[in-house]
């Protein structure tokens, strides 16, 4: 036996050696001598981006370029094969600076195609899954009249009965109630709103379905000879993959046209509109391939010398050697995201080492936090408190069972994600879309979460539950609140050097051995003693 | 409300970030938690030193040794069941005795063998350590209190806290337990904490909650006339068992015997600071006073070493 523990022998050493030497005093040289580099690397890199590239430290002053990633997917079969996207043009409120395309064995050309703007993409043999990729960077400036696209042709579309009656009924309604073009789709769209519908405009709307709507009115409006056609728009979010086209209802009037944005939800329709396909025409076509498709992503930077963009995208290659902003623009938005984490760590530490904020599961709030940034703070709230509450509620009675313990957590791992299902089921239900989201939330994590909750309940009591778990939704919420904050977001994905300054905020706060905030009250009784 | 950081400096209050950073980090090795971690071994390793401990019954590694439970337990009419890896007084079951078949807990509660079993199938799947690690579950003999202590605890025994920085004790405290506290002996579930004089063992003050208290809240029992006979003995037992460990920052459980006297109950790596409210006094002056002792002294043998101890802090 006593060979077992011959090893650590050498060890009661420590008894002999001071920890105030020297060894402790280097220790905390090296610390300072790194965070300084660190310090130096990063604030040198970033004012080297500021000055060379002239990116803002402030963010939303400067002029904002997009820059919209369009992905074509389709199958091949060995045949031939012709692609062509439509590509936007320069319109009011935006200004196409630089294009590109990626398509490895692809021939390229930007042309137009029947009078329209488009890629074109070909190759003469193709097997399996393609992906192309166009790539455009998109000046946002102030908006200007809209410009004159001249109406399209008209074309008639008849109805058969009772549909035509239907139309003329709707329509004549609508005309009375209205002065020109723009009040009579008004009035039309008011009309088949779901609070308004009558059952003229239920038939109507069931015959196409609810998505065509659009379409639906644009043939109503032509058939009273008012030009009207569908145009496609992208609703530009930071951030955002795969995202679609919308459907927009365009109506002229003379030489005016109006854009009706009728399937874009109340929050969207404040954002930016990308008109992509401006007219009537085509957005996408395939020839040769087979179950096409077409996402988008995008991701917001600022730039004062727009001039200058398309050089620095350039020029960022040779920078270094590597850089982010060369990755696809997919990749590149899930490290704006991903550069985030590092202000939700500092958060963490700030909490629990200056403050004395005790959490349950060290960086379980940040994953809640990142969690709250897709679902918004209420909704994220909501859906958390309800997912733990019943989760524990589930866990209490899975204790009576004594399971052994992976069997368990498995167990609260289908909880969860029956809450989940249920919660989203009940409030789209009730017509809250925003419920939905609730699908953010890292299941497994909340598992734990529920699982760790529920001992420490048993073991400490519900006092120490509310500790902690209130502990955890605070530092989640103040993760959220710096990780969401505009200067952030600009500041981390436009400067990387700031995540070496980072890296040595925390080295510095993870080298703090005074008092945490809350010791200044658990000590007060010896301050009180002596005095 | 709050201390002035300034004046907690003065009276050398050591902070959670302080004692992981400037005491720990620097004095105790990471490599030798796992000795004081399992409790298993640290039982092993201290009696290969000479350290009283609980007398061991049996360690059961696997559920195919539960097969015979009831022969193994027979001849024991007191004991521990305990997982090796548990913290903080998790997954220990504790029975006072046995009367026809029936196991009787320290609360008067009667289980069968079953229950006892299943209570060890949980210890052995992890359901106490950390992470959930697969565990062993170690039997102990019990430890029967002396009667003097009787009043100071409920629903538990109490035991001795005390801290030992480079083998010397520099603080200790005694832990009683209370219906607040469930039985546990932890402070900030309830527990009285006692501050315990180095030079002499005598209380210096008591605090429930932080507040200071006089007498046990459910018994009564004058606290500030606690006096413990053997207390030199009871501090050489701790800065031995520091010693066989290695470690440079240790609290020590000890717990007193009725038939065999002090016994080093549990050994703990990162002991708490509330043992500075029982006190009402900061560990960092004593820390500092050890650390400025000539280092040829710390070859010295415990007993030297308390002695030292002994003159130093009152």
């Amino acid at each position: 036996m006593s060979s077992m523990w011959r090893d650590h022998i050498r060890a009661s050493d420590t008894k002999l050696h001071n920890p105030m030497n020297k060894t402790a005093r280097n220790r905390r040289f090296s610390l300072f001598a790194i965070v300084g580099l660190l310090l130096a690397i990063g604030i040198g890199q970033s004012i080297h981006r500021h000055v060379v590239y002239d990116v803002p430290w402030v963010p939303g002053t400067e002029k904002t370029v997009w820059s919209i990633e369009a992905s074509v997917e389709f199958f091949g079969r060995g045949d031939p094969i012709s692609v062509n996207l439509r590509r936007p043009s320069d319109q009011a409120g935006f200004a196409v600076l630089d294009e590109s395309g990626a398509s490895p064995g692809y021939g390229l050309s930007f042309v137009d195609h029947v009078g329209l703007p488009t890629a074109q993409w070909s190759i003469r043999e193709a097997r399996g899954r393609q992906t192309i990729y166009y790539r455009a960077e998109i000046l946002e400036r102030d908006a200007e009249d809209l410009d004159s696209e001249p109406p399209p042709r008209l074309q008639s579309r008849t109805w058969q009965e009772p549909y035509s009656t239907a139309v003329r009924t709707v329509l004549d309604q609508a005309y009375g109630l209205s002065a020109d073009p723009f009040t009579l789709t008004r009035q039309l769209i008011k009309q088949f709103s779901a609070t308004d519908r009558a059952q003229s405009e239920q038939l109507l709307l069931d015959d196409v379905g609810e998505q065509n709507l659009t379409n639906l009115l644009a043939d109503m409006l032509q058939s009273r000879n008012i030009p009207a056609t569908t145009v496609y728009g992208l609703v530009l979010q930071d951030g955002r993959r795969r995202q679609r086209l919308k459907p927009l209802l365009r109506v002229w009037s003379g030489d005016r046209s109006e854009i009706f944005p009728l399937g874009l939800s109340p929050i969207e329709s404040q954002m930016p509109l990308l008109l992509w396909q401006p007219t009537r025409g085509f957005v996408l076509e395939v020839i040769g391939g087979t179950g096409s498709d077409l996402t988008f992503s995008m991701i917001r930077s600022e730039s004062t010398n727009y001039g200058g963009v398309a050089a620095e995208l350039g020029e960022l290659n040779d920078f270094l050697g590597f850089s982010i902003y060369t990755l696809p623009i997919q990749e590149q938005v899930m490290f704006k995201t991903i550069l985030l984490i590092p202000i939700g760590a500092l958060v963490v530490c700030l909490l629990r080492i200056l403050i004395g904020i005790r959490t349950s599961g060290t960086f379980m709030p940040v994953l809640i936090a990142l969690a709250f940034i897709e679902t918004s703070l209420l909704t994220g709230l909501i859906g958390f408190l309800l997912v733990v509450s019943v989760g524990l509620m589930i866990r209490t009675y899975l204790s009576h069972l004594n399971l052994l313990l992976v069997a368990r957590i498995s167990a609260v791992i289908i909880t969860v994600i029956a809450i989940i299902a249920l919660f989203s089921v009940f409030s789209y239900r009730i017509g809250l879309t925003e419920g939905l989201k609730i699908t953010f939330f890292p299941m497994i994590i909340l598992s734990w979460t529920v699982e760790r909750m529920s001992i420490l309940w048993e073991e400490e009591g519900w006092r120490e539950v509310a500790i902690q778990g209130g502990g955890s939704l605070m530092t989640a919420v103040l993760a959220y609140l710096a990780m969401t904050s505009p200067w952030a977001r600009h500041l981390t994905f436009n400067f990387l050097g700031l995540q070496f300054v980072l890296l040595a905020l925390i080295m510095l706060v993870g080298s703090y051995s005074g008092y945490r905030l809350l010791e200044l009250r658990r000590f007060k009784p010896i301050v009180d003693a002596a005095d | 409300m709050f201390a002035s950081p300034r004046r907690l400096r003065e009276l050398g209050v050591v902070g959670m970030n302080e004692r992981n950073t400037r005491i720990i980090g620097a004095v105790n090795p990471r490599r030798l938690y796992p000795l004081v971690d399992n409790k298993l071994k640290t039982k092993l390793l201290l009696a290969d030193k000479g350290v009283a401990t609980p007398k061991l019954i049996g360690a059961l590694y696997t559920q195919h040794e539960l097969q015979d439970l009831e022969q193994f337990l027979a001849p024991h009419n007191g004991f521990a069941v305990k997982p090796a890896k548990g913290s903080g007084g998790k997954g220990i079951l504790v029975i006072a005795s046995q009367r026809k078949g029936l196991f009787i807990k320290t609360n008067g509660q009667e289980l069968v063998v079953d229950d006892i079993r299943r209570h060890i199938t949980n210890i052995l799947s992890g359901l106490f350590s950390l992470g959930g690690a697969p565990d062993i579950a170690i039997v102990e003999d019990l430890v029967r209190p002396d009667p003097v202590y009787e009043n100071l605890s409920v629903e538990g025994v109490p035991d001795i806290r005390i801290i030992v920085y480079r083998g010397l004790p520099i603080m200790a405290m005694m832990r009683l337990s209370t219906r607040a506290s469930d039985g546990k002996a932890n402070l900030h579930q309830g527990a009285v904490g006692v501050g315990l004089r180095i030079s002499d063992g005598q209380p210096i003050n008591a605090v429930q909650f932080n507040r200071p208290v006089y007498e046990h809240p459910d018994s009564g029992a004058d606290l500030m006339s606690i006096s413990l006979p053997g207390w030199q003995n009871l501090l050489e037992l701790a800065a031995r068992s520091a010693d066989a460990t290695g470690l440079g920052y240790i609290g020590a459980d000890i717990v007193i015997d009725r038939d065999r006297g002090p016994l080093l109950l549990e050994l703990n790596a990162r002991p708490g600071l509330s043992i500075q409210i029982a006190n009402r006094k900061g560990l960092a002056f004593r820390i500092r006073e050890v650390n400025e002792i000539r280092p040829n002294f710390f070859r010295e043998n415990a007993h030297e070493r308390v002695k030292r101890a002994m003159s130093m802090f009152n």
